[in-house]
């Protein structure tokens, strides 16, 4: 099978200054592949050169997403082919609900792929039904998105905006962080029940909490802007036990 | 990659849609500014001689004046007062015709503002009785009928004089003196139309009632007057909207707007003000020059105002309330956007009098391109004002950084048992703002205008609904091509 996501000798940075330096990837349709990692490692680089962050430049390299040049398309053209990046810190945006923001989205993501508009009944619908995926209230949608939330509740309306997206490549930019454990089984719930064949994930995580949560097919390890080991879940547990220290390829 | 600048310079600019002229047979008085021209204005309006006396008064008094200097204004021009036709209006208007001229009735229809009862009626508009002024005239009034039947006086202010010549001279100039300011003084002497209104003891107005200004012919000024008196106990929601044609020219807009509330009575005024602005390098445009006052005379008496600024190419322009009666209460909630070249100084006053009034400004500023927009305002606590309150806030949103945002906020407390508080922020719109937009499939554009749409939205829930949702439009369209 033709793979999704294809990342070939990539080299980017920020500011002139290198940060991943030939990274190479593959992901077919129906995979997570998880990337694990220390602090610097290039791992959030990674997530905002493929989500399209415009102060990243790439220096080197190519990607390929669903047969087309990822690199020449605009951080919304991207999301419209399908690419989701779940942001490590969400953004704050007052004023703009959570279900106008997602009304806007979810309005310009079927425009742009020529999907006829929905009706406000049926958009309050697929709402309702996602937010139920992630555990949310009614109420939750009346409020600006981010403001005011905890910690918890940003990651909840990151994946409720996956949901109501409907994304083939998740990117799941350290989902995990400074959720307790609850939160994180909501979070895990609510991305394995969107798993299928045809959508893939990258889990983006220091630890190995999340991976025992949502099962990933394939395993990485990124070191200094480079991809030094690639397996299974083995390697999550060697890293658990020993550090990222002991893992050098 | 596309550059996200890249992709606003290529963005389409700026469509000022109500920017088309009307081709119609009109009628003006020469070019200039004399005793002559004020008496042949008021002759071809037949108006009386107490009339008379008061422009020629107010003339005087102008021609003794200088413009004021002090707004944050550098690219208002000298303007030469002499070179301004002070009246000019369509010609088949000159003896009333019952029926809207087709040609002004087609103008009216591409603005969407309902000159007629019929589609109203029909349910294709919702309820809201218009006074339509064309350059210096009303040229029709909606659903008179309706509304006299509750005793609520709602015409042309031409007419008034005509019909309800005691009101409108009780009334004229009790809020804004002829000699308040140099464009008041010059309003004054010179208005030629406007709308007047009247509702009476007791009564509710049963819909929105709604003044559209329309600038038509080249080379002239609009100098409306608006009159609304709302007795004790009654109730009204007033809007007024205005467009203009897109000319290499400035043109001049000095409008008198003055409120009387009563007893008990509530009076809403809501401006959504779309005055053609100029174009992107700052040629053209109107320069908005505007008095706006309203008396909180009685008890209990409140007036709020709403105004949401997206045009002219100067704003200069501080809707205030004078709160005289003991418990009355006023609020002042403004969006202020400014792109381009434009130049914004606008704010309030709110001079309390009365025991236990109360205030509220809540100002929003947005500046983008090479453009100035200031918030002024005044909050007075007078002597008597004994338990008054006021709360400002005043916010700044700047986009790109060419622009200029500034605040001028005056507080006089001369009542230590009164209560000032005032709060102001600036903010930009930030990079990581725009990414998290654009990285869930909306464009730069799109991402501006839903966060600003987000920044105003406190001010715009405030407006009537057809209103709000017009704003909101002309917020989103005003920002194209803001960044690059």
């Amino acid at each position: 099978m033709d793979n999704l996501l294809e990342i070939k000798d990539l080299h980017a940075g920020i500011e002139g200054k290198e940060i991943l330096k030939g990274i190479d990837l593959s992901i077919r349709p129906g995979e997570i592949h998880a990337i694990m990692g220390p602090n610097g490692a290039g791992k959030s680089t990674l997530s905002a050169v493929l989500a399209g962050r415009p102060d990243f430049s790439v220096t080197q390299g190519s990607i390929s997403f669903a047969g087309h040049d990822l690199l020449a398309m605009s951080p919304e053209e991207r999301a419209w082919a399908g690419i989701f990046l779940s942001f490590q810190y969400p953004i704050q945006i007052p004023g703009v609900s959570i279900t106008n923001f997602l009304k806007s989205a979810v309005a310009a993501k079927r425009k742009a792929t020529g999907e006829p508009e929905l009706s406000p009944a049926q958009f309050l619908k697929l709402l309702k039904e996602k937010m139920a995926l992630v555990k949310m209230k009614g109420e939750f949608a009346k409020r600006d998105v981010n403001v005011g939330f905890s910690g918890g509740e940003k990651k909840r309306n990151e994946i409720l905006q996956m949901a109501m997206l409907d994304p083939v490549l998740s990117i799941l930019d350290e989902t995990d962080s400074g959720l307790d454990v609850d939160a994180l089984k909501i979070v895990a719930d609510g991305v394995n029940a969107l798993r299928s064949p045809e959508k893939s994930a990258i889990i983006i995580t220091h630890y190995k909490h999340l991976l025992d949560l949502i099962t990933p097919d394939v395993v990485h390890v990124l070191k200094n802007g480079r991809i030094v080991a690639t397996g299974g879940l083995e390697i999550a547990d060697r890293i658990q036990n020993e550090g990222f220290d002991g893992i050098n390829g | 990659m596309a550059d996200e600048k890249d992709i606003l310079a290529a963005a389409v600019e700026r469509d000022y849609s109500e920017g088309f002229v009307t081709e119609i047979e009109q009628e003006f008085v020469p070019k200039g500014l004399n005793e002559e021209i004020i008496r042949l204005i008021s002759a071809k309006k037949q108006e009386p001689a107490w009339l008379l006396d008061f422009r020629l008064d107010a003339f005087r008094k102008w021609q003794q004046m200088t413009p004021p200097k002090w707004g944050h204004l550098s690219r208002l021009p000298e303007i030469d007062f002499q070179d301004i036709i002070y009246y000019a209006a369509p010609k088949s208007d000159s003896d009333r015709p019952k029926e809207i001229d087709p040609a002004l009735q087609e103008t009216f229809d591409k603005l969407g503002i309902p000159t007629g009862e019929r589609e109203v009626l029909a349910g294709v508009k919702s309820k809201v009785a218009v006074d339509a002024v064309f350059d210096s005239v009303s040229v029709s009034t909606t659903f008179r009928r309706t509304l006299a039947e509750k005793g609520i006086i709602f015409c042309s202010f031409s007419e008034a004089v005509r019909e309800h010549p005691d009101l409108v001279r009780r009334y004229l100039a009790s809020v804004v003196p002829v000699g308040d300011n140099f464009y008041a003084a010059l309003n004054s002497a010179v208005f030629s139309d406007g709308s007047f209104c009247y509702i009476p003891k007791g009564v509710k107005c049963p819909m929105d009632l709604s003044s559209y200004f329309r600038i038509n012919a080249s080379g002239t000024g609009q100098f409306e007057r608006t009159l609304i008196i709302a007795d004790e106990g009654s109730s009204l929601s007033y809007m007024e909207g205005c467009t203009a044609p897109m000319r290499d020219e400035n043109q001049l807009h000095a409008a008198v707007v003055e409120i009387i509330v009563e007893k008990d009575a509530d009076v809403r005024y809501s401006t959504v003000q779309n005055w053609y602005p100029g174009d992107a390098q700052g040629r053209g445009g109107i320069l908005n020059l505007v008095t706006k006052r309203g008396l909180c005379r009685g008890e209990n008496s409140h007036l709020s105002w709403t105004q949401v600024e997206t045009g002219s190419a100067i704003t200069w322009k501080y809707p205030s309330s004078i709160l005289l009666g003991d418990n009355s209460s006023s609020e002042f909630y403004s969006v202020a956007l400014t792109n381009h070249y434009q130049q914004a100084d606008t704010g309030t006053k709110m001079i309390h009098i009365g025991k236990n009034t109360r205030s509220r400004i809540l100002s929003k500023g947005i500046s983008a391109g090479f453009s100035e927009n200031s918030y002024r305002g005044l909050v007075r606590m007078n002597p008597g004002a004994d338990g008054a309150r006021n709360f400002s806030q005043c916010d700044s949103l700047l986009i790109g950084d060419n622009c200029g945002a500034h605040t001028f906020p005056v507080i006089q407390n001369l009542n230590p048992r009164a209560s000032v508080e005032h709060e102001a922020t600036t903010s930009r719109i930030s990079e990581d703002q725009l990414f998290y937009c654009n990285q869930r499939g909306l464009a730069t554009e799109d991402a501006i205008g839903l966060i600003v749409n987000g920044y105003a939205r406190e001010v715009l829930s405030r407006l009537p609904m057809e209103f709000a949702v017009e704003a909101q439009k002309l917020l989103s369209v005003n920002l194209e091509g803001s960044i690059g």
